[in-house]
């Protein structure tokens, strides 16, 4: 880690975004991590994804669980809303949050440890519930904070820093996640920012669940050869099957890619994926294509990277529960508590 | 883009913009940090093997240091430089057992005409070389301009005193008010060399009408200094009228005030912007309630059968032709008479060289300068040697040491039969600063100070007396914070390709985004594509290749703040935080070597 303070100066050129923010007013405290960690490309990732779609940092509330991914939150969006909770359990207190104010913009980061292991039964349950948010794993395939053994997302057949064989088959999130029926489900790679930055962007604005697991290197653990997690193994085997740009309001559309190569995906609040295809057939609205793509190039020993599949016009877990419109805390007292006589009403109904 | 060579002695020198822009490249970077540490007899020395003048210069240099340093691209103000060489010379020790030692004799004669800073820098540095210098000077004291000109509220006499007596005493023989009046006689004294530093001793006259009939209270500005400076004039008209916007009128304002002028104006021809005197001392003249007027062109003075009464100006505006290039064309407002009971006129100087005659073997130009090679300093007679405002009109004293140093080269070389002509490269050092995982040798922890006002006297106190210094200097405290405002440019950010895997922690970290991977292309291009934008193109782009993907490193140096994050932050040590040293060379350098080792 650094001890010293990241300087407050700034280039005197940078752009600004619609709020007038530049990319450093979504910075947070200075990384604690080690020096390398692919953790902290993703962190940079997300302060320009808030930074490109203007977003106001108070309307975020980031929640994580624990882990070398889960203290990241720290790093980035130091005016948001945050909640570092217990091992595992970010996906319930997400759920909980997002419930009582659906006003906020809700990230849930989390890393391989929190997600497939002690909370892989509640990385399930959001995601099957419909949870409108951004859930972002930063999968590194090891336990970091604990010296480096193979996590849940450990390739079977990879090594690990010593030499030992993982002999335990992994458990790949994105495809649990698209059998769970997220509705926005992506790879990419901490060391790809051109194609993460605009993934997080759109999963920001997706309604629904919306998935990204992005492979991240332990530079202290699992950058080694032998490992399937590393920099130059990732930028080997990565197969990516479209690049996104994310059209926001106030820019125009100006699509000046081939034709054919350039699918747009309208989303519920206007914004437009603008989908660079890269392989021509690949289609991002067929779940079970996906699907059945992504185990045929895990086969072949390939990463498959990019948005891999996006339902536009997907509902969230407010629209299935017919919930308030208003967020809980803006109810008055009468609203919230209707009274005895509400409650007989309701109980008399069910008699 | 071709990767960078960064082992060029040139590249890293012109990251240290302080150092490039300084015309004697003193290591600013090196001397500040010692300051901050209390060294100030160490950050004395360094300055006086490079500016010789260190206490002067501190008080009076032009600085070209200051508009180039990086702090004022990142912030509002660049680094009090010039003020905190100062402090090295107010809080040094006794330093004179660290001087050189006159050495034995080599035979060799050098007369050197002129005893301002061009020739003592000479002096300087042949001295100890076992040269006979001798100075000549029409002034019974060295110093020059330095002593006659700059008023004693600005620079003290002590601190002329002290620091050409350091030169002085290295074994120099000085001839005070002896003023050469033959060239050819010198040359037949058959000197080895001979070294003009006679500076540029006539003021411009402004011959418009009334010039003679008023005379007794027109006073050309740089004689009237030296006449206050030597005491024969002590006191001036109540109101008073400076013609000129240099620093010279800058001082004739200013001690007109202390010699009884109660309303002194400065008026210049030009804009108040591009007006030739320094921003600070158009500060410091208002500071002492001088009004400077401008657009308005003095076009007669205005007498009582003699006696002056005042000064008629045309009132201009700036008129720009498509080339950019400006006139001054009548406003067409009426003309103004100002009154007043003297004028100082310091619009200009110049040189003159009566004493050379013309066909002693020195080739004079069309404006009957000296024709001068700015490499070496040497005229067409290959003895002599110009330097100062006697080589090119006036400058300032820090080009006259960078002149000084290397016509003294030059001698050097003449006269150990080598070809003047070829310049021995610097030797330049690099070194790295780390100390342990997150510690070097140099505070990287960047200072969010504004630059510290210097301390002046009291403004009436000031004014009465016209040898109280106005600044007072920092003291220890102020100078050092001022000291850790440098962003120590010359650690330099060093690139090994070969250990670099691409993690993207450096350009995460960087707080100026001054670092890209991208793929390769020309220069504008990839300016193009930097994270971000580049708007200085004189400053330098450092790329290297070699990467595993293919791309280039770039970085843009421009506003990088050297606070070593991105080494801080690389997991293999790709990035190394190096101190850049070059040692100029001077006369009798040991090193002259020709390699450009940077390793």
């Amino acid at each position: 880690m650094t001890y010293i303070a990241k300087p407050k100066f700034h280039h005197p050129g940078l752009e600004k975004n619609a709020l007038g923010f530049i990319h450093r007013d979504y910075e947070g405290k200075i990384s604690t991590l080690c020096a390398g960690c692919g953790h902290d490309s993703i962190t940079a990732s997300i302060i320009e994804a808030c930074f490109e779609l203007s977003i106001e940092p108070h309307r975020v509330a980031k929640i994580s669980g624990i882990g070398c991914s889960s203290k990241t939150p720290d790093y980035f969006l130091g005016n948001s809303h945050g909640f570092n909770s217990v091992h595992g359990r970010m996906p319930s207190v997400l759920t909980g949050a997002n419930l009582a104010n659906r006003d906020l913009i809700y990230l849930g980061v989390s890393g391989d440890g929190d997600s497939a292991s002690i909370g892989f039964g509640q990385f399930a349950h959001s995601i099957r519930r419909g949870v409108n948010m951004a859930y972002i794993v930063e999968n590194n395939g090891v336990y970091g904070l604990t010296k480096g053994q193979f996590s849940a997302t450990a390739d079977r057949g990879s090594k690990s820093k010593k030499g030992v064989v993982n002999t335990d088959n992994a458990i790949d999130l994105v495809a649990i996640a698209l059998q769970l029926g997220a509705t926005y489900v992506a790879r990419s790679f901490s060391g790809d920012k051109s194609q993460l930055v605009p993934l997080i962007a759109g999963a920001i604005q997706h309604r629904g669940a919306a998935f990204i697991d992005v492979i991240s290197p332990c530079i202290a653990f699992n950058n080694h050869a032998g490992s399937t997690k590393s920099f130059d193994y990732v930028r080997e085997h990565n197969d990516a099957v479209n690049r996104l740009d994310v059209i926001t309001g106030r820019d125009p559309i100006t699509v000046d890619y081939a034709p054919g190569t350039v699918q747009i995906v309208e989303q519920h609040d206007g914004t437009k994926l603008a989908l660079r295809k890269i392989d021509a057939d690949y289609d991002p609205h067929d779940r079970l294509g996906a699907m059945t793509f992504l185990q045929k190039h895990a086969a072949k020993g390939q990463i498959v990277t990019g948005l891999l599949y996006v339902d536009p016009d997907a509902e969230d877990l407010h629209t299935h529960l017919n919930t308030v419109e208003a967020p809980l805390n803006r109810l008055d007292a009468d609203a919230l508590c209707p009274g005895s006589a509400a409650l007989e009403k309701i109980n008399a109904s069910l008699r | 883009m071709k990767p960078t060579d960064i082992s060029a002695p040139d590249y890293f020198h012109k990251v240290v913009d302080c150092q490039w822009a300084c015309p004697a490249h003193t290591p600013v970077p090196e001397y500040i940090r010692l300051i901050a540490q209390g060294r100030y007899s160490d950050a004395y020395m360094i300055n006086w093997q490079s500016n010789v003048f260190p206490g002067i210069l501190g008080r009076t240099c032009d600085r070209p240091c200051e508009p180039a340093c990086r702090r004022g691209r990142v912030e509002e103000n660049p680094v009090a430089i010039c003020r905190l060489k100062r402090v090295a010379a107010d809080f040094k020790d006794d330093i004179r057992q660290r001087l050189p030692r006159p050495s034995a004799r080599n035979g060799k004669r050098i007369a050197l005409v002129g005893g301002g800073p061009a020739s003592l820098a000479v002096a300087r540095d042949l001295a100890p070389l076992g040269y006979h210098c001798t100075v000549f000077d029409a002034d019974p004291k060295a110093g020059g301009m330095m002593r006659s000109q700059i008023p004693k509220f600005r620079l003290p006499d002590s601190v002329i005193d002290e620091e050409t007596d350091y030169i002085l005493n290295l074994g120099i023989e000085f001839k005070g008010g002896t003023r050469i009046d033959s060239m050819k006689k010198l040359l037949a004294d058959k000197y080895d060399a001979i070294f003009v530093g006679s500076g540029a001793p006539r003021g411009r006259e402004l011959d418009i009408p009334g010039r003679k009939e008023a005379a007794k209270n027109i006073h050309i500005g740089i004689d009237w200094l030296s006449s206050v400076s030597f005491g024969h004039i002590d006191k001036i008209g109540k109101r008073v009228i400076v013609l000129g916007g240099g620093n010279t009128a800058m001082d004739c304002c200013r001690t007109a005030r202390r010699l009884g002028g109660e309303d002194v104006k400065v008026i210049v021809r030009s804009g108040f912007e591009e007006m030739k005197a320094s921003p600070w001392e158009k500060e410091d003249a208002m500071h002492e309630d001088i009004p400077i007027l401008n657009f308005m062109v003095p076009v007669a003075f205005v007498h009582d059968n003699g006696k002056l009464t005042g000064v008629t100006f045309q009132k201009v505006r700036a008129e720009y032709d498509a080339k950019g290039k400006r006139s001054l064309v009548p406003a067409g407002e009426p003309d103004q008479t100002i009154p007043c009971d003297d004028v100082l006129v310091a619009v200009g100087q110049e040189n003159a060289f009566p004493w050379i005659e013309r066909d002693c073997g020195i080739e004079f130009d069309k404006w009957n300068m000296p024709k001068v090679d700015p490499k070496t300093m040497g005229s067409t007679h290959p003895k002599v040697f110009f330097g100062g405002d006697a080589a090119f009109g006036p400058k300032n004293i820090i080009w006259a040491v960078a002149h000084g140093h290397d016509a003294a080269l030059s001698i050097h070389k003449l006269v150990s039969g080598e070809d003047i002509s070829e310049r021995p490269l610097p030797e330049v050092h690099i070194s790295s600063q780390k100390m342990g995982i997150h510690e070097w040798s140099y505070d990287n922890d960047i200072s969010a100070d504004m630059r510290f006002k210097v301390p002046h006297r009291d403004k009436v106190v000031a004014l009465k007396d016209i040898r109280a210094e106005v600044e007072l200097g920092y003291d220890v405290k102020l100078a050092l914070g001022e000291a850790q405002r440098c962003l120590n440019c010359d650690v330099q950010t060093v690139f090994a390709p070969n250990l670099c895997i691409e993690c993207d922690a450096c350009v995460d970290i960087c707080p100026m985004d001054c670092i890209t991977f991208t793929e390769n292309g020309e220069e504008g291009d990839l300016r193009q594509r930097l994270k971000a934008p580049s708007p200085h193109h004189d400053q330098a782009l450092y790329v290297a290749d070699g990467l595993k993907t293919g791309r280039v490193m770039v970085k843009d140096e421009d506003v990088c703040l050297h606070c070593g994050l991105c080494a801080e932050r690389c997991p293999t040590g790709a990035w190394d935080m190096q101190k850049y040293l070059i040692d100029m060379v001077h006369a009798g350098s040991s090193c002259p070597t020709k390699s450009r080792s940077a390793a």
